[in-house]
């Protein structure tokens, strides 16, 4: 199965894009503020909030991570048969 | 005009061959008034942080036409 | 270990084909103070640094990576379709010459990318003020290539990647000053 690079898709991996840029920004700020409470808190409900839109993501187009770490069983070797980063 | 750049004055000889520019102008990110972040800075949304390139409203830096 | 992660960290767009400005982001593709650079850089000298800011240069490092990878794309992009006369006329005849239409780790130049761009002195203070340096050079590269470019959409994704060398550079100031205190006192704000 081929991804359909439709307005669906590519708005899909800009909300993912958006909540895991907001997750590197808050991994760098908690590496030198450890003890922030608040930013941890936003961490975690983001985790939370990636979880959604990565299953969504996974389930309509293909894995996101290589070596078994995507959570979702595979029918087909979808790694493959999707473009790659650069080329979409 | 942003207040993330300085100006100097560029000296002029007067055999420079290419005409003098005058001024030149350099940028200071607002990082290098920040030592150490305080919490609970203001955020952007997660689509403009996007955007922008960073989470936090006091460390945009913007350059060229935005 | 590390796993990749089949996307970008940010939108790559480029509006026209101009393998002129490949030539110039093979800056921060292979050059001193690019994204290579800045990945390998962080990423070794964690091994020697205090455990306090080890989780930083592993995830700066980590991210510098994603940005070689936006680095890539928009030379693919720029260069993909272009012809050798295309190329030739870019100043890229010697890259083609080489390498075809690949991607390779050199600078705007054509100078192949060394390890001696990159320093671990196994001092934390004089290892980190390399870092910040980087970042501030890297912020200036990405100013005289958001300069040289009126494609405004290879201008946005240029203007994300500058402004994360602006938070990176203030983390590794935030690194010396965890580094600077003593154990007992508290840091203030």
């Amino acid at each position: 199965m081929s991804i359909q690079l439709d307005e669906a898709y590519y708005s899909l991996l800009h909300e993912l894009q958006a909540i895991d840029f907001v997750l590197v920004e808050l991994q760098l700020y908690l590496d030198t503020h450890p003890n922030d409470a608040a930013a941890l808190q936003q961490f975690n409900q983001f985790v939370e909030l990636r979880k959604r839109v990565v299953h969504h993501y996974e389930t309509t187009y293909e894995p996101l991570l290589q070596f078994g770490r995507s959570n979702m069983p595979v029918s087909s070797w979808q790694w493959i048969e999707a473009p790659w980063p650069w080329q979409v | 005009m942003s207040d993330q750049v300085r100006y100097f004055e560029v000296f002029a000889g007067p055999f420079d061959p290419c005409p003098p520019i005058g001024y030149k102008s350099f940028q200071v990110p607002p990082n290098h008034f920040i030592t150490f972040q305080p919490p609970n800075l203001p955020q952007f949304q997660p689509y403009e942080a996007l955007k922008l390139g960073t989470l936090w409203q006091p460390l945009y830096s913007p350059y060229g036409s935005q | 270990m590390w796993i990749y992660e089949k996307k970008l960290q940010y939108p790559v767009r480029v509006s026209k084909c101009d393998p002129m400005m490949a030539k110039l982001l093979m800056e921060q593709y292979g050059g001193a103070d690019g994204e290579l650079a800045a990945a390998l850089r962080y990423l070794n000298q964690r091994y020697t640094i205090p455990d306090k800011v080890i989780g930083l240069l592993t995830d700066i490092g980590t991210e510098e990576f994603a940005h070689l990878e936006m680095i890539a794309t928009m030379i693919y992009k720029l260069t993909k379709d272009a012809t050798p006369d295309q190329l030739k006329a870019a100043g890229l005849g010697p890259h083609f010459a080489a390498h075809d239409s690949a991607l390779f780790y050199t600078n705007a130049n054509g100078v192949p990318w060394t390890a001696s761009y990159i320093q671990a002195k196994g001092d934390p203070i004089a290892d980190l003020y390399e870092d910040i340096a980087a970042e501030e050079k890297a912020r200036a590269t990405y100013q005289w290539l958001i300069d040289l470019t009126d494609d405004v959409d290879l201008q946005d994704s240029l203007k994300f990647l500058r402004e994360r060398e602006v938070v990176h550079s203030l983390r590794f100031r935030e690194a010396v000053e965890i580094l600077k205190e003593k154990q007992s006192e508290k840091r203030f704000y």
